[in-house]
């Protein structure tokens, strides 16, 4: 799966939910106040969990720190020989003119304008339809969210041949171009935008005299904020991990994003007097995934207290 | 290593490049009749005078070397800029290239293209016949194998770059650890494999998870001609001919009996069988020093070469990979393409490719003392260019590829890869493979076995 | 549902609007829908204009009508990769879904250690991309040098992941490692927004911790797991990038057929049979679609 997703949205309860409670009753508390005790059975388990899925990505931080001739000869999930990190991570660096620096420019460059059009256009559409009646919105819905079970591949094609007879094709505007559509933050705001909006905000404004657009701007985007910035961070992590596409769309390496470009470093071992370069392949995927995960961390805080606003609102 | 070739970004050069490009062509063109770059055909003097005017090429290649030509190229042509493009390796390239052609824009002006690919490239009208600027003058300058690997249908479609004459090599410390002599039939080599994995159980003779390349060039070695092409649309494919059934009658009797490493050639698993000794043969072309040189320096003097058995004594061989470049129709400066073609594969550029490790094609280098006295201090100073020199004479000539080699390569795993992971008879495999590649021809439009 | 009790300056509910057609939603979907437009529906339409051709290599383009539909139904190959992509689907997902509803049930029972470093380690392999994920896990496959083939000289096993019998569920392996902390969330979220007062509740009626779980967060989590399913399935029938990046370490085992979008790659890539590919492709959307839309209807209908 490389698409983005909703949270779940909100659940249907039968009780009508009740003005904001006192700290006494907020779900920490609560469980405290039953004396529940940390169980150690299911910590456990629960590493066995988190082994499994930090196992390869230990492998990873390991094998960085090992000279191209210690990464073949030697085990791969412990320490070995020289520590060559800094060495590495030079060498990934300044490779082939700095085309690593290139690259990562190249990738950063269709996260900000891809995840971030992305999350613009999501929450202008999903606004739209949760907020307005407007004709044609059943089939505007019906079509996006079929538009989702089309395999990537019999788009790409088409779309290649599309791009070519433009004159987009080994440009950023080729990768640009499809990220800015994400039909599931479209979704995901939609729903937000029905309970977090709520329609007599927008109908005082519009008795003062505000247009449509300045309310959106000015209330509305305040409100989604939440459910924008969990857009957010889906669409970045998909554009940053962007592969396929870039992969048909660019036949030089000027433009490739990260991705791609450690694909192509993977694949050079097999070339004659080429050098296998598998220690900066290594080192770049790693490099390559820390902006990613800090992203991530960084923007938890804020996608966190989101939901927390979400299930205490009146 | 990695030479450095400029120090300002590729970027940043050719935007300034093609900057002062356009205003200087603005003015020339106010004062000067159109000039030779956008010419379709030349001799040599139309090619030094398009290399003295402004202009910048495209060349899309993966071999090490071709950065370096290029900037000595713009060193002695300091009006021409050559941007060297790596859009891939082998097969990833020609993906790229195909859908170039196919939508009539993006291609470079020159590309560099193995010789199994250059019939399906040369016979789609995508590839400039170099005989419009003369270079069918250049044949005495290669070897007849590679010339008849770039010629087809009387024209001349690509310059060759280097060439691979199959050889054996082996690592010379294992084979003398376990008193396994180096064998010169393929029964021999059979029997070794059996006495090394017998003394060795993580050891195999070689390893092999099916390779379409290696295959086409084994049963080239074996005398057989599956593939031929008349009219340029009437192909036959017969992949159980003699020389067919020769080569598989005989390597399945290491596939069928795990007398072959399961680890695909070209991965990080493969360098280290190669450098610990438990993947003690290649049987492949002549430029694989280099690659042993720079990707397992573990192993420096471990290894020696030998001519490739044969099955029956006498030498005999096959070339296996290697490659040239072209120039693509659709460059608008065909005139400053061929000028760094030539330079390239017949002239300076030459030197320095063999200085990087490749194995030329031109007949010049394969004769000089000085290439053929070298002792190499990988092999233990064994003077392996002599050997693999020697080792040309003796490729059987008149083998030819598909005009879909590329689709059928493709699909080689899927087809005799199948009798490799099953451990049953090579034959099957090849039979199973014959069928879909005529499938695929009838469908494409060509008249197949008919 | 909102109620709304009219505030000082008299507005009417919204649901009483006037008659006449409001475009002014369209200004909001409007860009969306271009680029939309642009990149999804012009480039499907395409699709199906080329499956309805054939362009040969020699012999140019011709209008073919259904053949290549016919050709596809009677088509071995791609038959096996679609029942390849649906034993996946039957296997991994439900496998895959499950441990992460058992993660977000964990996390949420506030009985764990430090769940916040779970939260963030499982969801971590979401972050990071097909091709360095299947380059960790290649390395770990490996028998003679990777992490299994130490773990067999150790046991005295001879287990091979990237045979033909085991690359399937290799590569599942790999999927499952990548989505699971996504799923999970996913599952996670929609636990926190369950109301306060129905635990107050449950307390008050004595209910032990799976009771709780039965009867009220595994009811909150039908949107979310009826979504969660939804999005695997229709990963699972477009898998791609880990089977092809694995490709290159079992060549034999991973044919150019082993998914159907492997399949239609292929074609159109090496194979240069644009149209085909297409036909491919189209049939394969279709059928995700009639898929996905069932398991939403029956999902929303058992909710009511």
């Amino acid at each position: 799966m490389t698409t983005t997703t909703t949270d779940a949205g909100t659940a249907a309860p039968q009780t009508p939910r009740r003005a904001p409670r006192d700290s006494r009753y907020t779900r920490k508390n609560m469980h405290l106040g039953m004396h529940k005790k940390k169980s150690v059975l299911l910590t456990v388990i629960m590493a066995l969990f988190v082994i499994y899925s930090l196992l390869p990505l230990f492998w990873l931080l390991v094998s960085s720190t090992k000279t191209q001739t210690e990464l073949l000869s030697s085990f791969g999930l412990w320490f070995s020989g020289p520590f060559a990190l800094f060495d590495n991570i030079a060498a990934t660096l300044t490779y082939d003119d700095g085309v690593f620096v290139r690259w990562f420019l190249n990738t950063l460059l269709y996260v900000v304008v891809g995840a971030g059009g992305a999350t613009f256009l999501a929450a202008l559409g999903g606004y739209g339809l949760a907020k307005f009646n407007f004709p044609g919105k059943k089939a505007v819905f019906a079509v996006v969210i079929g538009a989702v079970a089309i395999p990537g591949t019999a788009l790409a094609v088409p779309t290649f041949l599309m791009f070519s007879q433009m004159g987009l094709t080994n440009t950023p505007w080729a990768i640009i171009l499809p990220s800015l559509i994400s039909p599931f933050g479209l979704y995901l705001i939609w729903t937000y935008a029905l309970d977090a909006v709520p329609t007599e905000v927008l109908e005082a404004a519009r008795m003062d005299g505000a247009g449509e657009f300045r309310t959106f701007f000015t209330i509305s985007l305040k409100l989604l904020a939440p459910g924008l910035v969990t857009v957010l961070l889906f669409t970045v992590v998909a554009t940053w991990n962007n592969y396929f596409l870039p992969l048909i769309m660019l036949s030089e390496p000027t433009w490739y994003p990260l991705t791609v470009g450690l694909n192509q470093w993977n694949a050079q071992a097999t070339t004659v007097g080429g050098d296998p370069i598998y220690n900066l392949v290594i080192t770049g995927s790693l490099l390559t995934i820390i902006p990613i995960i800090v992203a991530f961390l960084f923007l938890q805080r804020f996608w966190q207290s989101g939901l927390a606003a979400g299930s205490v609102k009146a | 290593m990695k030479t450095a070739h400029s120090s300002r970004g590729r970027f940043g050069r050719s935007a300034a490049v093609i900057g002062t490009g356009i205003a200087l062509s603005i003015g020339l063109a106010a004062c000067a009749p159109a000039a030779g770059g956008g010419a379709e055909t030349g001799n040599a003097d139309d090619i030094a005078a398009a290399l003295e005017e402004k202009s910048e090429i495209t060349v899309w290649a993966w071999a090490p070397a071709v950065e370096e030509i290029a900037a000595s190229f713009e060193k002695e042509y300091p009006n021409v800029t050559v941007n060297v493009v790596n859009a891939g390796t082998g097969n990833d390239q020609y993906i790229k290239l195909q859908n170039a052609i196919k939508a009539g824009s993006g291609a470079p002006d020159v590309a560099q293209i193995e010789y199994y690919a250059l019939p399906q490239f040369g016979l789609s009208d995508a590839l400039v016949d170099l005989s419009d600027f003369g270079f069918d003058a250049l044949e005495d300058k290669y070897t007849a194998s590679t010339w008849g690997s770039v010629t087809l249908d009387g024209g001349v479609y690509a310059l060759p770059q280097d060439s691979g004459p199959m050889a054996l090599f082996y690592n010379k410390t294992v084979f003398d650890k376990w008193g396994i002599a180096v064998p010169t039939t393929w029964d021999e080599y059979i029997a070794a494999a059996q006495q090394l994995h017998a003394a060795d159980p993580n050891a195999y003779i070689t390893n092999d998870t099916g390779d379409a390349g290696f295959t086409t060039s084994m049963i080239w070695q074996a005398g057989g001609q599956p593939y031929t092409t008349t009219a340029q649309t009437n192909v036959t494919v017969d992949l159980q001919d003699e020389g067919s059934r020769k080569f598989a009658d005989t390597w399945s009797q290491l596939t069928e009996n795990d007398l072959v490493s399961p680890i695909s050639s070209w991965s990080d698993e493969w360098y280290r069988g190669l450098a610990d000794g438990t993947i003690a043969t290649l049987a492949i072309g002549a430029w694989m020093p280099g690659n042993l040189t720079s990707g397992v320096p573990d192993a420096a003097g471990d290894w020696r070469v030998a001519k490739l058995p044969s099955y029956d004594g006498t030498p005999v061989n096959a070339e296996n990979g290697g490659g040239g470049d072209a120039i693509l129709k659709q460059s608008k400066n065909k005139l400053v393409a061929a000028g760094f073609l030539q330079y390239m594969n017949e002239g300076e550029g030459t030197q320095i490719s063999l200085a990087a490790g490749g194995f030329p094609s031109t007949v010049s280098d394969l004769e000089s003392d000085e290439f053929l006295n070298a002792e190499d201090p990988y092999f233990g100073g064994q003077k392996v260019n002599e050997l693999l020199a020697s080792s040309i004479e003796d490729v059987v000539p008149g083998w030819s590829y598909l005009p879909f080699q590329v689709y059928s390569n493709s699909i080689f795993n899927d087809t005799v890869g199948q009798s490799y992971a099953e451990k049953s008879d090579l034959n099957t495999g090849l039979q199973s493979w014959q069928d879909a590649t005529v499938q695929y021809g009838n469908e494409q439009g060509f008249t197949v076995n008919k | 549902m909102t109620t709304v009790s009219p505030p000082a300056t008299g507005l009417v509910a919204p649901k009483r609007q006037k008659q006449k057609l409001d475009w002014t939603g369209w200004k909001f979907i409007g860009p969306f829908m271009i680029v939309f437009a642009l990149v999804l529906i012009a480039p499907v339409v395409y699709s199906i204009w080329l499956s309805l051709f054939k362009d040969q290599l020699v012999g140019g383009n011709q209008f073919v009508g259904l053949d290549n539909y016919i050709t596809a139904l009677g088509d071995g190959r791609f038959w096996e990769s679609l029942g390849r992509v649906t034993i996946f689907l039957l296997v991994q997902v439900p496998i895959m879904l499950l441990f992460a509803l058992a993660a977000a049930l964990a996390l949420d029972s506030a009985r764990l250690h430090a769940s916040a470093f779970f939260r963030i380690s499982i969801f971590l392999p979401y972050a990071v991309p097909a091709v360095v994920a299947t380059l960790m896990w290649g390395f770990i496959y490996g028998t003679q040098f990777g992490l299994i083939g130490s773990l067999n000289d150790f046991v005295g096993t001879a287990f091979a992941p990237l045979s033909s019998s085991w690359v399937l569920v290799s590569v599942g392996n790999i999927v499952t490692w990548e989505f699971v902390g996504y799923n999970m969330l996913l599952f996670y979220a929609a636990l926190r927004v369950v109301p306060v007062d129905l635990y107050e509740a449950a307390e008050l009626d004595g209910a032990g911790a799976f009771r709780i779980i039965r009867s009220i967060k595994l009811p909150a989590l039908r949107p979310a797991i009826v979504i969660g399913t939804i999005f695997s399935i229709i990963g699972s029938f477009q898998l791609f990038n880990e089977p092809n990046i694995l490709q290159s370490l079992a060549p034999n085992a991973i044919s150019t057929y082993f998914t159907p979008n492997m399949y239609a790659y292929n074609l159109s890539f090496s194979g240069q049979q644009y149209n085909y590919s297409a036909t491919i492709a189209i049939i394969v959307g279709l059928l995700t679609a009639v898929i996905a839309y069932a398991v939403q209807l029956s999902g929303s209908r058992k909710e009511s």
